[in-house]
């Protein structure tokens, strides 16, 4: 018992050393010259391989703005795919520098896990997929409907716990595997589907009529999804995070790769603070406007993010917006000033 | 009395009609009896029916050229060839460097020849094939592969993938049981009680526990064991683990050739004065694995096949990069799925009905002993 004892002593205070060896991430980064970026296996719209081995994303998307922050280069970035179950162990063990992998933040993994949540990239929730022909607008007109879910999920809960908190009556289609949810759905033995609703998006492409059914608007839990970095390592969180926050802070500001250069010369002291561009006060002093400092970057980070990949607002379009298959509206994702959460503290 | 003796044959009258022609084989073989013939009916109907809705599937109703999912994704369109297509090169070498992969290309060529030297008895130098095949090529495909010398590129095996990781875990698997499987049957038939203890209960531990468990412990617990920052490549934690997985079957399967060699045999070998090892590399072992060839090849079809278990732990083997390409927001339609699997399925079956063909040929080239 004893052996056990100390061997289950010995894993822990193991475990503890792995994640406290990385601690100067930023020097490692740099002394490699590329991120390592823990991603998902494939999840359309938000990492994955196209044919030619390239990832795209909107979490991939995110490893390049950490990348053109710290290397200067959206290219340096080497993916990780892995699976729901080793993703936080490869961050803890160091294997990878920056987890961005669709991963929920919750308080257990926030807390016990020796990780730190650097932001919500994407809020996610359970959705519903309706037929268009139902002509449903909205979640609270699902009374009486029968829902298809795969069981032994949260699904199932967060469907009982909306369903009675509007007094609306529901018949629950449940069933082990996704695969078959999807078909039951198809072959019309439920009147709705429900899963996180980024996957109804996805799930939606492989239906032969993609355009005959509507992801209602109502979310009914919440998913937050964004990156994560061990715990630990103040200067990488922040670099992540504000890496982050710059690509809102741009968006809010129309600050666009296709415009960032012009930019450089604008009046407004909100973009000359992003851009680091440096001016002259009224009273002939030169305003230092290298916030790259304080997160142990050169002035050009946020330039670099913007120029290389763009802001939240392009990269959201480009990866799961209304020009690509998935046309997923901005919803909750959208700024604060729009309607949507997307918030970010300013560069000041 | 001549006279009653026929000096030549009566003229040979071609056979009842009733038994030669496709008539008669049909009615001798498909219909012999009532009850016989109803079985062939519903076999037949049933056999044309499956035939049928395959070719209905993948070829008339198929999509052969589309550029990216709309055409594949419509109403009643069955299998998306394009995606095979657009797809294949990855499903071979995985997330292999394209400009690096001509390295993975010397070894499937490497290997094809030097096996194909080994496999067909008609090609001399088998002595130096096997020395090459078995200690020079796993040597260079290892530096090959993973490169970091020679000024080869370090290519880490989490790009690898595809067709590439399960040759790689199939052919190291297979390869190192047979040697193993080989010193744990004599193991465990040992009068050495602790050598036989020790075999019997390596083989009964991990032939008591799955397969996927095995990769589990090996993929997420041996870290825990080890000191931190210790923590062995991923694909190497599990082309160990199967390694030894199928070692355990195959000391069972070559212990049963064992079981079936005479008494006679060794004593016979000892009387003539054959140390322990001689006896069992000149007299014994050649007649048990003749013997157990099919269990042996049993063994190896399973374990190429088992393979595919890797995908659990986060390993892109063939099936894994098959199922990653089904994410493909460029090609997910309602066929994609299914397209896929089709094709996979072609391809294990092509490999393990190989393998099954070969061990059915060197059994009857090897049955001479047996032939009464």
């Amino acid at each position: 018992m004893k052996l056990i004892k100390n061997l289950a002593l010995a894993s822990v205070f193991g475990l503890a050393a792995a994640a406290s060896a990385g601690a100067a991430t930023l020097d490692d980064v740099k002394a490699k010259g590329v991120i390592d970026c823990g991603v998902s296996q494939g999840l359309i719209g938000f990492s994955n391989p196209d044919s030619n081995n390239n990832w795209s994303g909107l979490d991939v998307d995110f490893c390049k703005a950490v990348a053109a922050a710290v290397l200067g280069d959206a290219t340096k970035v080497k993916y990780s795919p892995l699976n729901a179950k080793e993703r936080f162990t490869a961050l803890q063990s160091g294997a990878i520098d920056v987890l961005s992998r669709n991963s929920t933040w919750t308080m257990s993994r926030d807390t016990t896990l020796g990780l730190s949540f650097a932001g919500v990239t994407y809020y996610d929730g359970q959705g519903f997929l309706v037929p268009s022909k139902l002509g449903v607008k909205s979640a609270l007109e699902l009374g009486g409907a029968s829902v298809c879910t795969q069981t032994g999920t949260t699904t199932e809960l967060n469907l009982a716990d909306y369903f009675k908190a509007n007094k609306m009556e529901y018949k629950v289609v449940a069933f082990e595997k996704n695969e078959e949810v999807l078909k039951a759905y198809q072959e019309g033995r439920c009147d709705v589907f429900t899963t996180d609703q980024s996957g109804l998006y996805a799930e939606r492409l492989k239906f032969t009529n993609p355009a005959e059914h509507v992801v209602l608007p109502e979310i009914i839990s919440k998913e937050p999804l964004g990156p994560v970095v061990r715990q630990g390592d103040a200067q990488w969180f922040n670099i992540v995070r504000w890496t982050y926050f710059a690509l809102l802070n741009a968006e809010e500001l129309g600050v666009t790769s296709a415009n960032v250069d012009q930019m450089k010369t604008s009046e407004n002291p909100e973009i000359q603070r992003l851009l680091s561009v440096k001016v002259k006060n009224p009273d002939g002093t030169e305003a230092d406007n290298d916030f790259g400092k304080g997160i142990g970057l050169g002035p050009d980070w946020a330039y670099n993010v913007i120029k290389q990949v763009g802001n939240y607002g392009e990269i959201f379009e480009r990866n799961l917006g209304q020009s690509t298959d998935l046309k997923i509206a901005r919803g909750e994702n959208a700024l604060w000033n729009q309607g949507g959460l997307q918030y970010a503290p300013p560069v000041r | 009395m001549t006279a009653y003796v026929r000096t030549e044959d009566a003229p040979r009258l071609p056979a009842p009609a009733n038994i030669v022609g496709w008539r008669a084989a049909i009615r001798e073989r498909l219909f012999p009896t009532p009850l016989s013939g109803l079985a062939s009916i519903i076999i037949g109907a049933l056999l044309l029916w499956v035939i049928w809705t395959i070719v209905d599937w993948a070829l008339l109703r198929a999509v052969f050229v589309a550029p990216d999912r709309t055409l594949c994704n419509v109403e009643g369109a069955g299998a998306c060839w394009p995606v095979i297509q657009d797809k294949a090169l990855q499903w071979v070498y995985g997330f292999y460097p394209i400009d690096q992969r001509w390295r993975v290309n010397l070894v499937y060529l490497m290997g094809a020849v030097s096996l194909a030297g080994l496999l067909i008895p008609r090609i001399p130098f088998k002595g130096w094939n096997a020395l090459f095949f078995f200690v020079v090529y796993p040597i260079a495909t290892f530096f090959l592969l993973l490169g970091g010398v020679f000024g080869l590129p370090y290519v880490e095996t989490s790009q690898w993938g595809g067709l590439l990781v399960t040759l790689v875990l199939a052919v190291t698997a297979i390869v190192t049981s047979v040697p193993l499987g080989i010193l744990l049957a004599l193991g465990r038939r040992s009068e050495m009680p602790i050598v036989s203890l020790l075999s019997t209960i390596f083989i009964e531990v991990v032939r008591g526990v799955p397969l996927v468990l095995v990769l589990f412990m090996a993929a997420n617990m041996f870290p825990l064991f080890m000191p931190p920052g210790v923590n062995p490549d991923k694909l190497l934690k599990a082309v160990v683990g199967m390694s030894l997985f199928a070692s355990a079957y195959m000391a069972e399967t070559i212990r049963g050739g064992l079981q079936a060699i005479p008494k006679g045999q060794y004593e016979a070998s000892r009387a003539l004065g054959l140390p322990y090892w001689k006896m069992m590399g000149l007299i014994v072992m050649p007649q048990a694995l003749k013997i157990v060839i099919p269990g042996i090849v049993n063994n190896f079809i399973g374990l190429f096949k088992d393979t595919s278990l890797v995908t659990v732990v986060g390993i892109f083997d063939l099936l894994g990069i098959v199922q990653s390409g089904f994410n493909d927001a460029k090609w997910a339609s309602a066929q994609t799925g299914n397209t896929g699997y089709f094709a996979l399925a072609m391809i294990y079956w092509v490999f393990c009905f190989g393998m099954s063909r070969y061990s059915m040929y060197i059994e009857r080239k090897l049955n001479t002993g047996h032939k009464r």
